[in-house]
């Protein structure tokens, strides 16, 4: 490479490092396609499961009286569901402090080979300045369905 | 009183900047005449006083923290009688506006230090710096005054503050924040500087030597800031790590690879005259990809520990910032680079070559960093939602990364201008065998995955790599410049040796244990002694003492706690480290299961402190590089100033 000329040498640096940059692009776009992890609803993870193994998040409301802490003492088990379909959950390790039944989790994880929700991660509301994105729509996609409910009830006690 | 005081300087301060903008451009324009000679003596003094009145409200500010004066709504919303004096003080960063504050603050500052300080500049770029510099900062005054106002009052006064996010009452809050913005905003001045040698087309190895100190500095704060806030989260939030590819970690890191590419580009521009271009747009590059990291936390746009009160219409002024001052450079680096005459030339095989590729790989990570923190808002544009974690992240970087280590490991041998491969054979060799020993003993330790094994492979080579340049030279005479880049590079091998050691070895123990339990973790031998309620000055917590053997060892009592804090009312993690020369020993306490037993959570990490060890020594390298080129600069004045004196007297 030394017999080149210095105008080619530079050229070769130039061409070089689009090919660099490029390749980082490829490669980049490649792993984003396969490695990101998506979200999903109850329902939405019941009609069309991810693949077993994948790393997913799936995110809804613990169900009522469905938390149950295995004998193991560190393992949990519980349902989250999104009132059209429900999905088993189990998840080893400390709960973060504002897990609780009725409440909004996002976890993060992926299918077992039962049907299990397999999570490495519960990400609940942390404090009022720190809530998860999904968990943030979820209460508001929650309060407009109350809303709509309420009027609707209000609609038949007038027609009433 | 205090409130009034802060915001009149604040608002002194911007009209100051109004006037350097407009005195700096004026004096410009009308150049050596007496008008120009009389504006142009303005500016430095104005930039002076401008850096002075801002830090005066910024001041006053932290004065309304300490003695939490409620009638202020910031103070009010963010602050609690009962907090300890440490945290009130460093609680006036811990909000939006008391952080933007310390962004202008940082900003004024950088440029009446310039004002003060800089002596190697031709007068006009000097101007035009200064000029660009109250120019990127009369945008966040706007932002600050109208959208953002610290100091306003409450109609009523409250009556208890409602105090601050538990997470941020440490320490951390007191080291981490101040010296992210010195590095975040202090690369403002590379920016500026870029625009005036832009404006004054005079881009050449004085502009790069006159550059190189200041993206030194804001690079050591950049480091020390980014080092500091990995450990903070590592013991803070209780999850056993220390990086979580959070968009808000990336969006620090994203400027310091485009500082630390910057670092190598004006060092070859100043010894070398060349990458002339290349080093003006990456000082472009390096403080956009501050304003962005501002922007993807103010905006709301991605939710994260550090997103504080989250308003679209902050972020919508922010983005326009951006779009103004990188649209507005970039199209001035595209009217202008036709003018920046090509630099010298070099062969393929040379230092100039090496940090080419050095430059072009820390850009290809860059890039990937950066597609990896925006394309859950691209996804999310087209209507579904993804996350982006280390599955993307470690993989994709590693592939340019390690090419990016074994460039440098032998990049510092190569001679400028031009050089023989053959010449670093022997070096190569070595190094490469020195790899091989690392590999096979790690393996011998225990194979967790392909990465950290060849991370720990890398850093052996690195370690001995970063000291060849000393070979052959008295160690005594080898310039201060020179220890710094072996030591900071011997730092990246330091911490490269952490982050796969932490990889590859660490054990983790979940148990429900009794009080009078034991359990194993590695190497250790944990008891369970005792759990008992702690109460703190604005908390009160679950403590658990247990004694920690380490193999046959003496015991030492270590004792994690989970606080639940009143003001506002939330539990954190206060997990126990116990800190061994080879590892550290984690400890988190959990909670009582309906058997009464304890959660608790241990960990044992080798060598994890070597992470911010490295981290410190990439940092003190970089100090080392500043002081040796501010004495060099120092030394050559003092020469040329005796030379014109006995050029006089004679």
């Amino acid at each position: 490479m030394n017999a080149l000329k210095p105008k080619h040498q530079r050229l070769v640096l130039i061409v070089v490092s689009l090919i660099a940059l490029m390749v980082a692009a490829l490669v980049a776009a490649y792993a984003l396609r396969n490695q990101a992890s998506y979200f999903y609803v109850p329902s939405q993870f019941v009609s069309e499961p991810p693949e077993t193994g994948r790393a997913v998040r799936l995110g809804g409301m613990v169900r009522e009286g469905s938390l149950e802490r295995l004998p193991d003492g560190v393992t949990v088990a519980f349902i989250v569901g999104d009132g059209d379909a429900q999905v088993p959950v189990r998840f080893t390790g400390i709960v973060p402090d504002l897990f609780v039944e009725g409440s909004g989790v996002v976890a993060e994880g992926r299918l077992g080979p039962e049907g299990t929700f397999i999570a490495d991660n519960l990400l609940a509301k942390h404090d009022e300045n720190y809530v998860p994105r999904e968990l943030e729509e979820m209460t508001a996609m929650q309060k407009r369905e109350v809303v709509a409910e309420t009027e609707a009830a209000a609609g038949r006690a007038i027609t009433q | 009183m205090i409130a009034e005081l802060g915001l009149a300087a604040l608002w002194l301060a911007a009209a100051l900047a109004l006037l350097q903008l407009a005195t700096g451009v004026l004096a410009l324009r009308s150049g050596t005449s007496d008008t120009g000679a009389i504006l142009s003596a303005l500016v430095r003094p104005v930039a002076i006083l401008q850096g002075l009145l801002v830090s005066f409200a910024f001041l006053m500010l932290m004065w309304l923290f300490a003695r939490t004066d409620l009638s202020v709504a910031l103070v009010a919303a963010n602050s609690h009688s009962d907090k300890p004096m440490i945290f009130k003080l460093a609680g006036t960063w811990g909000n939006h506006e008391g952080s933007m504050l310390l962004w202008i603050t940082v900003m004024a500052l950088a440029g009446g230090l310039i004002g003060l300080a800089e002596r190697r500049l031709p007068e006009p770029t000097l101007l035009a710096t200064l000029s660009a510099q109250a120019f990127v900062g009369l945008g966040f005054y706007a932002f600050l005054l109208f959208s953002s106002n610290p100091f306003a009052r409450l109609a009523q006064p409250a009556a208890e503050g409602m105090g601050l996010n538990p997470l941020l009452q440490d320490i951390g809050l007191a080291l981490h924040p101040p010296t992210l913005y010195f590095g975040y905003v202090g690369l403002s001045v590379a920016f500026s500087f870029a625009v005036g040698a832009l404006v004054t087309r005079q881009v050449g190895p004085d502009f790069a030597r006159a550059m190189r100190p200041w993206v030194l500095g804001a690079w050591i704060f950049l480091t020390l800031g980014i080092t500091a806030g990995s450990y903070w989260a590592y013991y803070e939030l209780g999850w056993g790590g220390w990086w979580f590819w959070d968009p808000v970690e990336n969006a620090s890191l994203m400027p310091w690879l485009a500082a630390t590419a910057l670092l190598h580009s004006v060092s070859v521009l100043a010894s070398r005259d060349a990458l002339r271009a290349w080093t003006i747009m990456l000082s472009v590059v390096a403080f956009s990809m501050s304003m962005l990291g501002t922007f993807l936390v103010r905006s709301g746009i991605l939710t994260s520990v550090h997103a504080f009160a989250v308003d679209p219409e902050r972020g919508t002024f922010i983005l326009a910032l951006l779009a103004l001052y990188v649209g507005g450079a970039l199209l001035l680096f595209a009217l202008r680079v036709q003018t920046v005459t090509e630099g010298e030339r070099f062969a393929v095989t040379s230092r100039e070559g090496a940090l080419v590729v050095n430059n072009v790989l820390l850009s290809a990570i860059l890039g990937i960093v950066l597609l990896g923190t925006l394309y859950p808002i691209l996804t999310e544009a087209l209507g579904f939602r993804v996350s982006v974690g280390p599955p993307y992240f470690n993989p994709v970087g590693a592939i340019f990364v390690m090419p990016m280590l074994a460039v440098m490991a032998v990049g510092p041998l190569l001679r400028w201008r031009r050089d023989r491969l053959e010449r670093i054979q022997k070096p190569a060799v070595f190094l490469i065998v020195m790899v091989i020993p690392a590999i096979i003993l790690s393996l011998m330790v225990g194979y967790s995955g392909i990465l950290p094994l060849l991370g720990v492979g890398l850093a052996a080579g690195l370690a001995v790599g970063s000291f060849l340049p000393l070979r052959g030279r008295n160690l005594l005479r080898v310039p201060l410049n020179v220890w710094g880049m072996v030591i900071s590079h011997f730092g990246i091998a330091v911490a490269l040796f952490g982050m796969s050691s932490e990889a590859a070895w660490s054990v983790e123990k979940l148990a429900a244990l009794n009080a009078g339990d034991q359990t194993q973790v590695g190497p250790w031998t944990v008891d369970l002694t005792d759990v008992r309620p702690r109460a703190g000055p604005n908390w009160t917590a679950i403590e658990g003492t247990m004694l920690a053997r380490y193999g046959e060892q003496d015991p030492i009592k270590v004792a994690p706690q989970s606080r639940t804090f009143w003001s506002p009312v939330q539990q954190t993690t206060e997990s126990a480290l116990l800190t061994r020369w080879n590892g550290q020993l984690y400890a988190v306490m959990g909670s009582q299961g309906d058997d009464d037993r304890w959660q608790v959570r241990l960990w044992w990490k080798p060598f994890v402190t070597f992470i911010w060890y490295g981290g410190i020594l990439i940092g003190l390298g970089g100090l080392l590089a500043l002081i040796g080129r501010l004495q060099g600069d120092w030394k050559r004045r003092h020469t040329e100033r005796r030379i014109a004196e006995r050029a006089a007297a004679a």
